[in-house]
């Protein structure tokens, strides 16, 4: 059995990398095409038998030989900082080339000399996060890559200038999909430094993929603020590896928990929920995911919903116990200076960055740039969530994950097929999409209404979120969180109310020639939307409830009623029946609408006050004086700066006071 | 749901789903009558939004697309939902969840007929919403910070009446209460007065039953909108509950008041005044509470 | 008597009107009449309207206004001609571009006369337009109109 989960384990990190490999020599569509559909579906059923093999066994950590592999990765870190100098120094991005140079000889520095000599007694770790997580890669994240293969043929034949570099570009696609794996079940931190590096350097070449000058500007942007990330993490792996010892995940967690480290958790933790936050694209690092958006629309979905970004959250989520506002153990007494401000920093940022985004959102119309920040928002809230240390806030947190993932999918996955249709991605030239296109504008539809409304799952978890939220008593979160809410309803409504819009004289003849993958995996995404909704309680009890009590070990759980969710549960069947059964099967006679008796007949036109026919224009509001995009960063960037700053500062004054102790020790 | 699924609970729960529309009909009709002699004027019978509705009923149907009538249909099962989920003493969350969706459903079947005033009305209502969710949001917590729990019914059965602890949030619900309502100065996406320069806002294309269904889906909405009103004074007293009774109607017929004495006003002093009020009465409400509970003061 | 008769909502247009008339029918809201007494509501929304209170006469400019707000009221809808240029087209029956009354374009069941029309006067016609309203509803029920449900029945 264990050698059996193994094999499975280590087949869902290396597999991609050889299909990758074997993408970069293939050069024909066909040939392409069906690999990637085998290894899209064996990627998914290993990542099930994954899950399965896991519930069967129960068991948790793996040793892993590891020695060589761990040269091995060190040799690969090395080669990949030389890349980024060489690409730093041809694009003249000299920042990026800079952090390389810093964060990598330390790297190297403390695996030969510190490192060596800690004893890593398992590698890899899987528990039921993880295995959430590799479904969500394996399933969401491969199912994307079957989107791209129509997406991108597609993506070549409307820019003709552009060199065909698809095999590069499956070749990224796949590299990722591999050390998301990696990531997610990594237990040696300097492991999932490795593959934390991997997909920044990935999502920077994915985001640069075009090479006009604004890829390559925002790539670069996006590559050094995730380097920034990488280099704290490096630092944190300095700080753990020597002050205990250790460079195991689960043993930083059950040191912290017992309060092994007492205020000094401060220093690893905060610069781990750092890194956390910039590869969660948190304000005041939120520039590089709509940058991103210049890359074609399957990488932001991959970036969105399943990789990169979940990456920076989970590792949030997977240190949530040890951010809790006043930790447990012996020198946290809950005296003012004994709070836990990295938990705190990460509170206010994710916060922060849920009500600016959201606020964001709504002066957008590139629907491109509206998921953007409702990501950003999205990801705001489960890393506010997770920064709250309670297991509610943990089972909010990872329901938001599950479900963000499969909504957000769907969503970019539909609003990339729609622009190749339509040749616009604005919300406004969507009017009346749901008679343009009305397959693609009903995904959009669930879509939008898994994102936000009752009784779909993100609401539920964010129901979950706010009770977790008030748990924590403080008042301003709770302020961003309200307000934050109302802003995300306001944006999600005007874009749904835009699509369902009945236009007409407008008729379906948009939808011919979306490529049959496209339809499959937008039809597959909407279908799992729902469904993951009517299996809500079983997720709960079964996957997330199961990790929470050995992550928070006993810990009293409190999390919303289960009687709640089936309630929920239910109300999503009757919509879908409602909706099977009603849905548009009216008898009454359809009459023209009111334009003050001036209606030509077509319902768009009226004769104005000179007689000549005008059609009439709907726009929806934007706000920019209120939620300007400029205006929304600009405060974002000053208050989350500061947050961080002061945490930033308290840590470097513990840091100097471990130092004297140590020197005044030795 | 609580546990203890009470008798209780199906009363009021039955009483709810079959009285509503009498007594939400009923209050409107004296809302009109009152208004009209606010105005000096004699005014229709009390039973006069009973036979709009009724003749309502026997309009020819007309439409202006297919599926309006189902979004229509969709926020009158909700909006019923949201209100028997809080008599039957349900969570509150539950219940304002319910209440969002509700309300995305009749923005949505605005929006779906494509009519200018229809989707004008719809964006504005949209605004409102966006005004008076906070608040809404902030109620709710109110009432689990000072009473411990979202459950209707536990709240009700509380020792003192929640009032007590916000008043503040109880100022803010009032305020937006008159948004709720769609009274004047905040009327912005439809109105029951007479000629407006939206036409009849959100509801313009909606004629005959379906807007019989939209009338009787917001008597049973007031009424659950007062109930809100009478969970701040009803307590564990019986004597509570004629004096929570009286604070609703007292409640409904200020914002009738409200309602004669202003003309509407711009989208902009309502979106923020609204959430001007939730962070001065709303936030420090609640900071007073935190701060009370953590000097021992309260619980 | 059901209650089609006791729920008139009104929907007003001024066809070619002097505004005398127009006057009168706002002043029939006013406290001194209070139409609203008898459950009238001046809707400004043909969808919502019973009657169709119109005055003035029909010119060539207007005339599709008029049908068009007049066949997007539901049946049953009854239309009321306020005021002697809207029975007739009045003094300026003459003039080159009045068609006339409002009867040369749709049908009208009640005429109330005057220049301008008396705000009692008015308000008897919209009453008087109630009884029309009624018989409608007969024959709608009938089959002879179109009926309630929207389909094409003739119960």
């Amino acid at each position: 059995m264990d050698t059996m989960f193994l094999g499975t384990l280590s087949a869902l990190i290396l597999f991609p990398i050889v299909v990758a490999l074997i993408l970069l020599v293939v050069k024909s569509d066909g040939a392409r095409g069906a690999i990637v559909k085998v290894s899209a579906l064996l990627i998914a059923l290993g990542s099930i038998v994954l899950a399965v093999l896991y519930y069967m066994r129960g068991g948790q950590q793996f040793a892993f030989e590891g020695e060589t592999i761990s040269y091995i990765m060190m040799a690969i870190e090395i080669c990949l900082a030389l890349v980024i100098i060489v690409l730093s120094v041809k694009y003249k991005k000299y920042a990026a080339g800079l952090l390389a140079i810093i964060q990598t000889p330390i790297m190297v520095w403390f695996e030969l000399t510190h490192g060596h000599e800690i004893v890593v007694g398992y590698n890899l770790y899987v528990d039921g996060l993880s295995i959430i997580m590799a479904l969500i890669i394996g399933i969401i994240g491969s199912i994307i890559t079957v989107y791209a293969l129509g997406y991108m043929k597609d993506f070549q034949h409307h820019n003709p200038e552009q060199k065909d570099r698809r095999p590069w570009f499956f070749f990224i696609m796949f590299v990722f999909l591999a050390a998301m794996f990696g990531l997610v079940t990594s237990n040696n931190l300097v492991w999932m430094y490795f593959f934390w590096e991997i997909t920044s350097l990935s999502s920077f070449f994915l985001i640069g993929y075009t090479k006009t000058t604004e890829a390559t500007n925002n790539s670069f942007r996006a590559l050094i603020m995730n380097l920034s990330g990488g280099l704290a993490f490096c630092l944190a792996i300095v700080f753990i590896g020597i002050t205990c010892e250790t460079i195991e995940l689960s043993q930083l967690l059950s040191i912290g928990l017992a309060g092994g480290f007492g205020i000094y958790l401060v220093i690893p933790v905060g610069l781990l929920a750092f890194a956390g936050i910039t590869k969660a694209a948190q304000m005041p690092f939120n520039s590089w995911l709509l940058g991103a958006m210049v890359a074609p629309t399957p990488v932001s979905a991959l970036l969105h919903s399943s990789t990169m970004v979940k990456a920076g959250v989970f590792l949030i989520v997977k240190l949530s116990p040890l951010m809790g506002a006043w930790l447990p153990g012996a020198a946290f007494g809950g005296g003012v200076l004994e709070v836990n401000y990295a938990g705190l920093m990460v509170m206010f940022v994710g916060g922060l960055t849920f009500l600016l985004a959201s606020c964001a959102a709504i002066s957008q119309s590139n629907a491109k740039r509206v998921l953007a920040y409702s990501t950003v928002a999205n990801l705001g809230l489960i890393v506010l969530c997770a920064a709250l240390g309670t297991p509610a806030g943990v089972w909010a947190a990872i329901m938001l994950i599950i479900f963000h993932a499969i909504a957000k999918s769907l969503l970019f996955l539909s609003v990339g097929t729609t622009e190749h249709r339509i040749g616009s991605r604005d919300i406004e030239d969507m009017d009346g999409l749901f008679v343009r296109l009305p397959k693609v504008a009903i995904y959009m539809i669930i879509g939008i209404c898994g994102m936000f409304l009752a009784p779909f799952g993100m609401l539920i978890s964010k129901w979950a979120g706010m009770v977790s939220i008030i748990e924590a008593s403080n008042p301003l979160i709770i302020i961003m969180f309200v307000f934050g809410s109302a802003v995300t309803l306001f944006f999600w409504s005007k874009w749904l109310g835009k699509l369902c819009a009945v236009v007409a004289g407008r008729d379906d003849h948009e939808s011919i020639g979306i490529p049959g993958e496209e339809k499959f995996v937008l039809s597959l995404l909407a279908f799992l939307t729902v469904a993951v909704c009517l299996f809500f309680p079983v997720l709960s009890s079964s996957v997330v409830v199961p990790y929470l009590e050995t992550a928070f070990q006993g810990a009293d759980l409190a999390l919303i009623a289960n009687s709640n969710l089936i309630i929920m549960a239910i109300l999503v069947a009757v919509l879908v029946l409602m909706v099977a059964f009603f849905f548009g099967k009216t008898k009454k006679r359809i009459v023209p609408i009111y334009l003050s008796g001036e209606n030509v007949g077509d319902n768009l036109t009226f004769r104005n006050s000179l007689k000549q026919p005008q059609q009439a224009q709907l726009k929806n509001w934007y706000m920019q004086t209120y939620f300007g995009e400029k205006k929304m960063n600009r405060i974002g960037i000053i208050s989350t700066v500061f947050v961080i700053g002061c945490t930033f500062i308290l840590m470097a004054a513990y840091t100097i006071y471990v130092l004297i102790m140590m020197g005044g020790v030795a | 749901m609580p546990e203890e699924f009470g008798a209780i609970n199906i009363i009021s729960l039955v009483a709810y789903l079959v009285l509503a529309p009498f007594v939400g009909g009923l209050l409107a009709g004296l809302d009109r009558k009152i208004s009209a002699r606010m105005q000096g004027r004699f005014g229709p019978p009390i039973l006069q939004p009973f036979y709009d509705v009724s003749k309502l009923r026997q309009k020819e149907g007309i439409t202006v697309n297919k599926v309006q009538d189902f979004y229509m249909g969709a926020f009158f099962f909700f909006i019923i939902l949201t209100g028997a989920f809080f008599f039957a003493g349900g969570d509150l969350l539950l219940v304002i969840f319910t209440l969002t969706t509700a309300s995305v459903f009749l923005i949505v079947a605005a929006y779906s007929s494509n009519s200018p005033y229809a989707e004008v009305g719809a964006e504005r209502e949209l605004l409102s919403m966006m005004a008076y969710e906070p608040m809404v949001l902030l109620v709710i917590i109110g009432f689990y910070v000072a009473c411990g729990t979202f459950n209707v019914s536990e709240i009700l059965a509380a020792d003192i009446p929640a009032i007590v602890y916000l008043p503040g949030l109880f100022i803010g619900y009032v305020f937006i209460l008159t948004l709720k309502f769609r009274k004047s100065p905040f009327d912005l996406s439809m109105s029951h007065h007479g000629h407006q320069e939206l036409v009849k806002g959100l509801t313009t294309e909606m004629s005959g039953k379906t807007l019989a269904w939209l009338e009787i889906a917001h008597w049973y909405e007031n009424v659950f909108l007062l109930g809100i009103v009478y969970l701040f004074v009803a307590f564990a007293d019986v004597w509570s509950i004629p004096v929570a009774v009286v604070v609703c109607l007292l409640m409904y017929f200020f914002e009738t008041y409200i309602d004669n004495n202003y003309a509407r006003m711009k989208w902009q002093i309502a979106i923020n005044s609204s959430w001007i009020v939730a962070v001065t009465f709303g936030f420090v409400n609640i900071c007073a509470i935190y701060l009370l509970q953590i000097f021992g003061i309260i619980r | 008597m059901s209650s089609i008769t006791k729920s008139p909502w009104v929907i007003h247009y001024d066809g070619s009107s002097c505004n005398g008339c127009d006057i009168e029918v706002l002043a029939c809201l006013t406290p001194m009449y209070d139409a609203e007494r008898f459950g009238i509501i001046n809707t400004g929304n043909p969808k919502h309207a019973d009657i169709f209170l119109v005055t003035g006469g029909v010119n060539e400019q207007n005339k599709n206004v008029v049908k068009q707000i007049y066949e997007q009221m539901p049946e049953p809808k009854v239309v009321v001609a306020v005021g002697i240029c809207a029975c007739s087209g009045g003094i300026f029956a003459d003039c080159y571009n009045i068609l006339g009354g409002v009867d040369t374009v749709i049908p009208v069941d009640v005429y109330v006369p005057g220049c301008a029309a008396r705000p009692e006067a008015i308000i008897d016609g919209i009453v008087q337009g109630l009884g029309v309203l009624a018989e409608k509803k007969a024959k709608m029920d009938r089959g002879e109109l179109p009926c309630a449900d929207g389909c094409s029945c003739s119960k």
